[in-house]
């Protein structure tokens, strides 16, 4: 009975902990430090996991970087855009610090970049709810969340040639 | 760090373009447009003076399009906006409204409607508003008709236009950007090159920085108007010019601007003006 009562007593208290774990270590969009165009620090504090990025960017509703960068690396994924430069190499280019500065805002490392920033909240023009077309009812949040774009970060660290 | 990078890309695709012998970056080029066998298209065509500065060529949304697309513009019998057209004939006939008349009875048949495409967006009568198509058709059914309005988009309105938008097939686009008209070009310019949207893209960074590059799935062109009403085999329908523009802003993570604002009436008339001299086309066939 004892027992019963201790379990009870933490369950709430080890759930909170749990679900505040991440987010507190996460780094807000608008509080991101860059060197330049770089970005040093994960922004989850732990490294990404490289099969969830590669699903991110092809997901049209997320990254959707495949509508822009061709991917030899993704020979699967169909009609991939050529508005960018292909993706492969990419981490022979780059570093991580330099790789993570552009998911979260390209135009800090190529000034007036059509690519799009994808952890960032403010400064836009009209934005949307989405892709509804509406204003968006609550605030807006990052096309990627810091998860999202550690994710990708970890993929776009295995493009090497 | 900011890096041209540009330039490097640039010289990358020179070098794709010496390696495979033709530009992605191009329309198809040696298409010509001749519907039914008879009616020549101008689809490539120098600047006007709107946009002399930022375009070499100006090109028609078709060159972009697969063979098989191009080709269903090319006969009417292949054309499925040809149905709709029909529909907006009947349409011209038929009395409505409290004044018992048709259009047909101010403006007898419908060939008179002839090179009245080419000029829309323009100030109207009283010159206190910049009019597209849909606006002048619907002062006609409210003012001289006592009938409804019929709403931008709907079916009995994309009918309409697309019927009168046929008479002046073949045409050459040529709107007014002086006068009153003036202060509206210049705001549909600020549009055009603004960056909407969570993903903060403007027209310019899609139709012009980009035309001819692949965005997934798409071709981009240079999103030029003279096919409009076009008949878009994805939606099985006919779309009107403000219905693409709310499409296109709303990709941009954007909250739109309404069919029929201000604003898309302001756009409608600087793309207009950028792709002066190329021929009317409506009713179009795009994917
Ligand atoms: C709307 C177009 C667009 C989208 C979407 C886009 N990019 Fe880009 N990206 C570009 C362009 C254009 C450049 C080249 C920079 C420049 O010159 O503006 C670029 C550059 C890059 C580079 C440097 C390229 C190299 O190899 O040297 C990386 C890495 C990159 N993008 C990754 C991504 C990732 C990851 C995503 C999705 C999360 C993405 N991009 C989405 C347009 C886009
Ligand atoms: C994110 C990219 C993007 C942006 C930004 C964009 N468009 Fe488009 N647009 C497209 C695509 C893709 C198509 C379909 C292929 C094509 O014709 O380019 C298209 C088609 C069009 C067409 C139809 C052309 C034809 O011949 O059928 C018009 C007109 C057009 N766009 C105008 C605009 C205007 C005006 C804006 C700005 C308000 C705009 N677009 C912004 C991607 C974009």
């Amino acid at each position: 009975m004892k027992r019963h009562v201790a379990h009870w007593a933490m369950a709430p208290a080890l759930a909170a902990t749990l679900a505040a774990l991440p987010v507190a270590a996460e780094t807000a969009p608008g509080t991101i430090a860059f060197d330049g165009g770089a970005v040093a620090a994960s922004l989850t504090g732990a490294p990404g996991d490289a099969a969830a990025g590669a699903k991110v960017m092809t997901t049209a509703a997320l990254g959707n970087c495949v509508a822009c960068h061709e991917l030899a690396a993704m020979p699967d994924v169909q009609f991939q855009g050529n508005i960018g430069p292909a993706l492969d190499g990419a981490a022979d280019r780059w570093t991580e610090a330099e790789l993570r500065g552009m998911v979260v805002n390209a135009k800090m490392t190529f000034d007036g970049t059509m690519m799009p920033a994808f952890y960032k909240t403010d400064g836009f023009i009209r934005p949307g709810d989405g892709y509804t077309g509406k204003a968006p009812e609550a605030e807006l949040p990052p096309v990627l969340t810091a998860q999202q774009v550690e994710d990708v970060v970890a993929y776009l660290l295995t493009l090497k040639e | 760090m900011r890096l041209p990078y540009r330039s490097k890309l640039a010289a990358a695709s020179v070098l794709a373009v010496l390696a495979a012998g033709a530009a992605f970056a191009d329309p198809v080029p040696d298409a010509e447009l001749v519907v039914n066998e008879e009616i020549e298209l101008v689809t490539r065509v120098a600047p006007g003076p709107a946009v002399a500065d930022v375009l070499t060529e100006v090109y028609s949304g078709w060159l972009y399009r697969e063979s098989e697309t191009r080709a269903m513009q090319m006969d009417d019998f292949d054309n499925p906006a040809m149905v709709f057209v029909d529909q907006g004939l009947d349409m011209w006939d038929t009395v409505d409204g409290t004044e018992g008349k048709s259009c047909a009875s101010c403006h007898e048949g419908i060939e008179s409607m002839k090179g009245v495409r080419t000029s829309m967006p323009k100030m109207n009568g009283a010159a206190t508003d910049l009019w597209s198509l849909e606006n002048f058709v619907n002062d006609c059914r409210t003012e001289r008709m006592g009938a409804e309005a019929w709403k931008w988009n709907s079916n009995d309105m994309k009918n309409m236009t697309s019927a009168i938008s046929l008479q002046s097939r073949g045409e050459p686009m040529k709107v007014s950007v002086e006068g009153a008209a003036a202060d509206w070009w210049e705001r549909g310019k600020e549009i055009y090159y603004t960056r909407y949207g969570q993903l903060e893209l403007a027209c310019a960074n899609c139709h012009e920085a980009n035309a001819g590059y692949m965005i997934r799935a798409d071709h981009l062109s240079q999103g030029q108007i003279n096919g409009f009403p076009t008949y878009r085999l994805k939606d099985a329908g006919v779309v009107s010019i403000h219905q693409r523009f709310v499409g296109c802003v709303r990709d941009t993570r954007a909250e739109t601007f309404a069919a029929g604002s201000e604003e898309f009436r302001a756009l409608e008339l600087y793309v207009a003006s950028r792709g002066e001299g190329l021929s009317i086309e409506g009713v179009s066939v795009r994917p």
